[in-house]
C-alpha cells in the first residue's frame, strides 16, 4: 500500500541520491555476476552480489518478510498466510524442480528499517532465494536497495503508486494504470462530469490526485474540490460540507485507515447517497468494509483487481482452500490474492528458468503466467510488473464486493503511464 | 448563507466533541494537576465498551444508552486502578506521572489489539439517529445533535456535582488547600481516587457517544488527547467554565478555517493561534485565584 514515501518528495529525491552509490554497486554486480552463472556456483567475491543460495538440497528456502508486530500486522499476517498456503500447495504437488519450499518467516514489525534489515538477513545468512513480502511503500523503499545490493528478488504483492522499476522487484499488486486509470474511465462511461477528490494528507493520494487531475483535464471532467485531511483524522463535517455544496457527480476516495470510518459515517448522516453521488475509494477491501459498517458504505464503489466474489474456479478453488486452512469467517482481499499469486508467478519463472539462480529468474521472467484467482496473470519482462484484469466492485449490505464492471482482459502495466499523452508532465 | 449555518452547526459538534473528551481531563489534570497521558485509552475504552454492549444486546437503541452507562463505570474504574496502583505514589513527580501513564496508555492500546484485533471494529448508530435534521438550510447529522445534548448534560451535572454534593465540596477544597483540607477531616486519599474515578468515568462517556460518529480502534482515544489537553490548558487549570468556552471556540474556529483554507492548514492556523494566545496568556482564560469552580 502506498504511503508517505512516494518517489516525487524533495525526500526521496534526497532519497534517490543517497541511494545511487548503491544501486551504481549493484549494476556493477550485476554485470560481474554475468546472467548464465548458476547461483550456486558463483564465488565471485569481488560482488557483493554473490549468492550463498544452496541448490544441491532437496529442498530450497524462500523467505516471508511481512510485518508480523506493529501497527500493519493485521493487515501483512493475512499477506503472510496466503503465502504460505501457496507454498502448502506447490509442495503438496511436488514442489518447484522436484525440491520441496522451505519457508523461512521474519517480522518487518511494521519499520521500514526492519524490514532492511531483515532483508539482508534472510539473502545473507539464511541464503533464501525469494523474498516475498512487504506492504507499505516505504517498506519497499527500504528494501529496493538491499535486493539490488545483494541482487537478491522480491516478490512485492501490494498495489501501489507506480513511477518505480527494478530488475530485483516483481510488482504484482497494481500499478495507477491497472486500478485508478481504468476507475477513472469507468466514471467517464458513467457520465460523471465532475468530480470532488477527498484524500488523506500524504504522498500516495497527492500523486495519485495530481493523475487524476491531469485525467480529468484531458477527459472533460471538471475537479470541484481537492481536499486532503491528517492521517488519522476523525471530523469530516466541514469536508462533507464542501463535498455537498460543490455537488459533484462522484468522490474519488483516497483516505487511508481509520478515516475511512468516520468520513463515510459523516456521508450517510448528511443524508448523501451512493445513488446520488457515489465515491469510489481504493484502499478500501472487504477487511476494511467490516470497521466502517457495511450499513454506512453499501452502494459505493471499490476499484481492485480481485474481490472474494469473484467467479471463476481458481478464485473459488482458493477461496475454499483458504477458508478451510484459516477460518469460515476470514475474508479473502486483493493483497491476499496478489501475495498468493506471487508464489505461483515464482514458480512458474524457476520452472521456465529451469534455475533458482536471480540472473535465469530475471532472464525467462518475460511472459510466464498464471492461472491466477482475479484470472490470467503474466510477467512483464521489461518492468517487472504483471498484466492484471481491473474491477470496479460495488459493496453490498452483505459486507462483500461485488464486480460491477471489469477490463475484460488483463491490462498490461505500465508503471511510468508512458502510453498516456496527459500523463507525460506527471514525472516532472 | 446556508452554507456558514453549517458551518456554525459544525464548529458547535466539533466543539463539543472537544469538550467531551476534555471534561474528564479538567478535573484530573485541570483539578487535580496529574498528566494522564492514559486519558485518551480511557476514552478508547468507553468506546470498545459500546461496542461489547452491542454485542450483547443486539438492538442498537437500547445498548446507547445502557453503554453510556456502563462505559462511566469502566472508565472510572480503570482510572480508580491507575490512581491507586501508580498515579498515587507520584504525586509530586509529575514528569514521572507522564512517562508512566503514557507507558500505560501503550499497554493499554496494544491490549486492545490483542483481544479486539487491530482492524477497526463497528459499532451499529440506533436507528433513531441515523440521518440529519435541516435546520436554517443546512443538514445537521442527528448524531451530532445527540453529542452536543450530551456534552451539555455531562457540563450541568459535573457543575452540579461539584457545587451541591459533599463529595463535590470535598474535591474543591483538596483542590484548594490540600493541607487545610486534611486537617478539617477530609481524607484527600478518598478525595483524590474519587476525582479521578469522576474524570476518567467522563472519558469513558466520551468514548461510547464517539463511536457514533468516528471510528472504534486501538488508536482512536489517543487522537483525541492531544485536543483535550489544549482544551484543558487554554481554558485555564482547574476551570470547568474555562473548558466549555474554549472548547467551543477551538471548534468554530476550527470549521471556518477549515471550510475557507484545507483541514491541514486549519490545524496549523489554530495551533498557531494557540500559541500567541498562551504567549499573552499563559494562564488560560480563567485563573484558579477565584473561589468558584464552575
Amino acid at each position: 500500500m502506498p504511503d508517505s514515501c512516494g518517489s516525487d518528495s524533495p525526500r526521496s529525491k534526497r532519497f534517490l541520491r543517497l541511494m545511487a552509490a548503491p544501486t551504481a554497486l549493484a549494476a556493477v554486480g550485476l554485470v560481474l555476476t554475468g546472467c548464465g552463472s548458476k547461483a550456486s556456483d558463483t564465488k565471485d567475491s569481488a560482488s557483493s552480489a554473490a549468492s550463498c543460495v544452496d541448490t544441491s538440497k532437496d529442498t530450497i528456502k524462500i523467505g516471508m518478510l511481512n510485518s508480523l508486530s506493529g501497527t500493519m500486522a493485521i493487515s501483512e499476517v493475512t499477506v503472510r498466510d496466503s503465502i504460505a498456503l501457496a507454498v502448502e500447495q506447490i509442495n503438496a504437488a511436488g514442489g518447484v524442480l522436484g525440491k520441496k519450499i522451505q519457508t523461512v518467516a521474519e517480522d518487518g514489525a511494521s519499520t521500514p528499517a526492519t524490514f532492511a534489515e531483515k532483508a539482508e538477513k534472510l539473502i545473507s545468512s539464511d541464503c533464501v532465494a525469494a523474498v516475498f513480502g512487504g506492504w507499505t511503500s516505504s517498506s519497499r523503499k527500504a528494501m529496493l536497495p538491499v535486493f539490488e545490493d545483494k541482487n537478491s528478488l522480491l516478490y512485492y504483492p501490494v498495489q501501489y503508486e507506480g513511477l518505480e522499476d527494478s530488475k530485483n522487484i516483481f510488482y504484482t499488486g497494481a500499478t495507477t494504470n491497472q486500478q485508478i486509470i481504468p476507475a477513472l474511465d469507468y466514471l467517464k462511461e458513467k457520465g460523471v462530469k465532475s468530480l470532488y477528490l477527498v484524500g488523506s494528507d500524504y504522498v500516495f493520494p497527492q500523486t495519485a490526485n495530481r493523475e487524476i487531475k491531469a485525467y480529468a483535464a484531458a477527459n472533460g471532467i471538471a475537479i470541484k474540490g481537492e481536499d486532503y485531511t491528517p492521517l488519522g483524522s476523525t471530523d469530516f463535517s466541514t469536508i462533507v460540507n464542501k463535498v455537498r455544496s460543490a455537488d459533484a457527480d462522484a468522490v474519488f476516495n483516497t483516505l487511508n485507515g481509520d478515516s475511512n470510518v468516520a468520513f463515510f459515517r459523516e456521508y450517510t448522516n448528511a443524508g448523501l447517497k451512493a445513488a446520488d453521488m457515489p465515491v469510489v475509494s481504493v484502499s478500501i477491501a472487504e477487511e476494511e468494509v467490516g470497521g466502517i459498517g457495511a450499513q454506512n458504505i453499501a452502494g459505493q464503489l471499490t476499484a481492485w483487481n480481485y474481490y472474494e466474489t469473484v467467479d471463476s474456479p481458481q478464485n473459488k478453488a482458493f477461496v475454499d482452500a483458504y477458508k478451510a486452512k484459516y477460518g469460515a469467517n476470514k475474508p479473502t482481499s486483493d493483497p491476499m490474492e496478489a501475495a498468493y499469486t506471487s508464489v505461483y508467478l515464482w514458480k512458474n519463472t524457476v520452472e521456465k528458468a529451469n534455475s533458482f539462480a536471480v540472473g535465469d529468474i530475471q532472464a525467462a521472467a518475460d511472459g510466464v503466467t498464471f492461472d491466477a484467482p482475479e484470472g490470467l496473470v503474466t510477467i512483464d519482462g521489461s518492468n517487472h510488473h504483471v498484466t492484471k484484469t481491473a474491477r470496479i466492485g460495488e459493496i453490498r449490505s452483505d459486507g462483500l464486493i461485488y464486480t460491477v464492471w471489469d477490463s475484460g482482459k488483463p491490462i498490461t502495466p505500465d508503471p511510468y503511464l508512458t502510453s498516456y499523452d496527459w500523463a507525460k508532465d506527471l514525472g516532472k | 448563507m446556508d452554507v456558514m449555518i453549517g458551518q456554525l452547526f459544525t464548529g458547535l459538534s466539533l466543539g463539543s466533541i472537544l469538550l467531551l473528551a476534555a471534561l474528564g481531563l479538567s478535573l484530573t489534570f485541570g483539578q487535580m494537576g496529574v498528566i494522564n497521558m492514559a486519558h485518551g485509552e480511557f476514552i478508547m475504552a468507553g468506546c470498545y465498551t459500546a461496542y461489547v454492549v452491542q454485542q450483547a444486546f443486539s438492538t442498537a437503541g437500547i445498548s446507547l444508552f445502557i453503554s453510556l452507562v456502563i462505559g462511566f463505570f469502566v472508565g472510572g474504574l480503570m482510572g480508580v486502578l491507575l490512581e491507586v496502583t501508580l498515579i498515587n505514589r507520584m504525586y509530586h513527580r509529575p514528569l514521572d506521572t507522564l512517562l508512566v501513564t503514557f507507558g500505560v496508555g501503550l499497554v493499554l492500546q496494544q491490549l486492545a489489539r490483542d483481544i479486539f484485533g487491530a482492524p477497526a471494529v463497528n459499532v451499529v448508530s440506533p436507528q433513531w439517529l441515523s440521518g440529519g435534521v435541516e435546520i436554517l438550510g443546512a443538514v445537521v447529522p442527528k448524531t451530532r445533535i445527540f453529542i452536543m445534548v450530551l456534552a451539555i448534560v455531562c457540563v450541568v451535572a459535573l457543575a452540579l456535582a461539584l457545587k451541591a454534593t459533599a463529595m463535590g465540596r470535598r474535591i474543591r477544597a483538596v483542590v484548594q488547600n490540600r493541607d487545610l483540607a486534611e486537617t478539617s477531616g477530609i481524607s484527600s486519599r478518598k478525595t483524590d481516587i474519587g476525582t479521578f474515578f469522576i474524570g476518567s468515568g467522563l472519558a469513558g462517556v466520551a468514548g461510547v457517544a464517539l463511536t457514533l460518529i468516528g471510528s472504534t480502534s486501538s488508536t482512536t482515544g489517543q487522537s483525541y488527547l492531544i485536543d483535550a489537553f489544549l482544551v484543558v490548558v487554554i481554558g485555564g487549570l482547574g476551570q470547568i467554565k474555562g473548558a466549555v468556552i474554549a472548547a467551543f471556540a477551538l471548534g468554530i474556529l476550527n470549521s471556518y478555517i477549515e471550510y475557507s483554507t484545507t483541514a491541514s492548514i486549519a490545524k496549523v492556523v489554530v495551533f498557531v493561534l494557540i500559541v500567541i494566545f498562551l504567549q499573552v496568556r499563559p494562564q488560560g482564560l480563567f485563573t484558579v485565584k477565584t473561589r468558584s469552580l464552575a
